[in-house]
């Protein structure tokens, strides 16, 4: 019998909600049978927590006396964006110190970052703010340098174009020397492989052709209540599928927003990739309501069920080549060794499954208690069906 | 027999002995030195494993502590800060020894055996939440 929200949200109001994590769904399914599980069950909770580089926040500083319109600003020494309104700004995940020596003396360790300010802000630490201006008539104020504070911002929120990726490639390293990537250190001669997906709990592979998360679904975020804004960039719903659905590679993203004052700095972390940079690790767990069997069926997707492609990251990564080394299932990846060309591999995640499961049991306890309602989408996600391709970018002349 | 591996930190009013010699001529002690760094304005820092008969050693790291070198187990050095740690395991694939593991593949917790610790500090730059530290 197909449930509808407006059901589910009357027993999460009674306290009455049946609310599994999707790991313990798994089980479920396995003990009773799809059919059976998909009656009883009324939200399944799924989550992720790794490294989301498209990841920022709006803060709003509130006016100085006398006023000013800033032209470029800074938080703790990390460049803010200031061109929108006089003391709007945006800090943005990857953004690094202008005085940091990045990769010019050796591979950097990026410390310090966009994603690490983000952190603070939200830990209640106060943040150095500097900031310049050309002055205006009614903004006449030229420079500005103070501390401020999350309580006392106006707005400050987290606003991410791309995260909760669908899925992810697993990052090797064929060349003979090791390389420093956004998916870690990768070891020469395949040294290591390195993954990141809470695979079965993952939101967007539990849910892989978005019937019911969209714009309006109200997300877990960071510790707050936040939404899914909009498809997140790069959204690619075309990405080859397995037979159970599951795209092979990146595939579907989520733009979200949430309220910075509300996060919980265990959750939303400033993270540093050797040689590559700083980024912002992000805690999302999305609840996927068990509509009817057909939702039921993939929530219940199995590590054994997701798979992914090998990549090579010396080479192909680089120079848009794909790399043709076949896919591995999650349960292969966690089991801390895969075999490519008749090699042991070592793997190892950026992404912390107990972290996602962590997040996965905190949503599902927010819901039982009635604190957490879930929305309909005002429109899902774009589809298989969706008329906009994927593109790479084409270097031309004007015209061309 | 006995073989322990050492933090020795020297106090710079030393650092220009020859205390490494002594160990080997006097004490016959056999060592292994892991990681170095002497600065004569400073001080110094060594690291090593030291092996030796037992009457040996006892004597060997008495000579060290009668010149003011202040001793500590090895394995007490790299920490990991449990609350920043993810457990994410991205430390695991460079950790030489295995010290950095993961236990149990259903909860994928990763686990610190600081018996296998060699002191080599991989997993320190690998660590994307600056998790892991090295104390002196």
């Amino acid at each position: 019998m197909p449930k509808t929200y407006e059901e589910i949200n009357e027993k999460i109001k009674n306290k009455k909600a049946v609310v599994l994590t999707a790991e313990e769904f798994i089980e479920l399914v396995d003990e009773k049978g799809l059919g059976k599980a998909a009656k009883e069950v009324d939200v399944v909770t799924t989550a992720t927590f790794g490294p989301m580089c498209s990841s920022g926040a709006f803060i709003n500083i509130g006016h100085s006396n006398p006023k000013i319109k800033i032209t470029k600003a800074w938080l703790n020494g990390v460049s803010a964006y200031a061109g929108i309104a006089a003391v709007d700004l945006y800090i943005g995940a990857t953004e690094i110190p202008e005085n940091d020596p990045a990769n010019s003396n050796g591979k950097g360790f990026f410390k310090y970052g966009g994603g690490h300010v983000i952190q603070d802000l939200i830990a209640g630490k106060d943040v150095k703010l500097k900031a310049v201006a050309y002055g205006t008539d009614c903004y006449p104020r030229k420079e500005l340098e103070t501390w401020i504070n999350i309580k006392d911002l106006n707005e400050a929120y987290l606003c991410n174009p791309r995260n909760c990726y669908q899925n992810y490639g697993i990052a090797i390293n064929k060349s003979n020397k090791t390389i420093y990537t956004y998916m870690g250190v990768l070891k020469p001669n395949l040294g290591n492989a390195s993954y990141c997906s809470a695979g079965q709990l993952s939101p967007l592979l539990k849910d892989p052709f978005y019937k019911t998360i969209g714009i309006g679904t109200r997300i877990w975020l960071g510790g707050a209540q936040g939404y899914v804004y909009w498809h997140g960039t790069q959204h690619n719903p075309h990405v080859k599928r397995n037979k159970n659905g599951c795209p092979i590679g990146g595939a579907g993203t989520l733009a979200v927003v949430g309220n910075l004052k509300e996060m919980n700095p265990d959750f939303i972390v400033g993270t540093s990739m050797h040689g590559y940079g700083t980024t912002l690790t992000v805690g999302i767990g999305v609840p996927i309501p068990i509509l009817n069997e057909e939702i039921a069926k993939y929530a219940a997707l199995k590590d054994e069920e997701l798979e992914v492609s090998i990549i090579d990251y010396s080479e192909d990564y680089p120079n848009c080549k794909s790399s043709d080394l076949g896919t591995r299932n999650y349960k292969e990846l966690k089991s801390g060794k895969i075999i490519i060309d008749g090699e042991e591999v070592p793997t190892a995640s950026l992404s912390s499954y107990p972290k996602a499961v962590e997040i996965a049991n905190i949503l599902k306890k927010e819901i039982k208690s009635g604190r957490f309602l879930l929305t309909k989408p005002l429109q899902l996600l774009p589809g298989t069906d969706w008329s906009e391709k994927f593109k790479p970018l084409k270097l031309r002349k004007k015209g061309e | 027999m006995v073989t322990k591996k050492l933090v020795l930190k020297f106090p710079k009013k030393i650092t220009e002995q020859p205390i490494i010699y002594k160990l080997i001529k006097d004490y016959n002690l056999v060592f292994n030195i892991l990681k170095a760094k002497v600065d004569p304005d400073k001080g110094g820092l060594l690291v090593l494993e030291l092996s030796g008969e037992d009457k040996d050693y006892a004597k060997g790291i008495d000579y060290l502590e009668k010149l003011g070198v202040k001793l500590q187990p090895l394995e007490k050095d790299i920490t990991r800060d449990e609350k920043k740690c993810t457990n994410c395991s991205a430390c695991i694939a460079h950790c030489p020894t295995g010290a950095l593991y993961i236990k149990d593949r259903k909860t994928m917790k990763v686990e610190f055996d600081k018996s296998k610790c060699i002191l080599c500090e991989a997993c320190i730059p690998v660590c994307p939440v600056g998790a892991m530290r090295v104390d002196y």
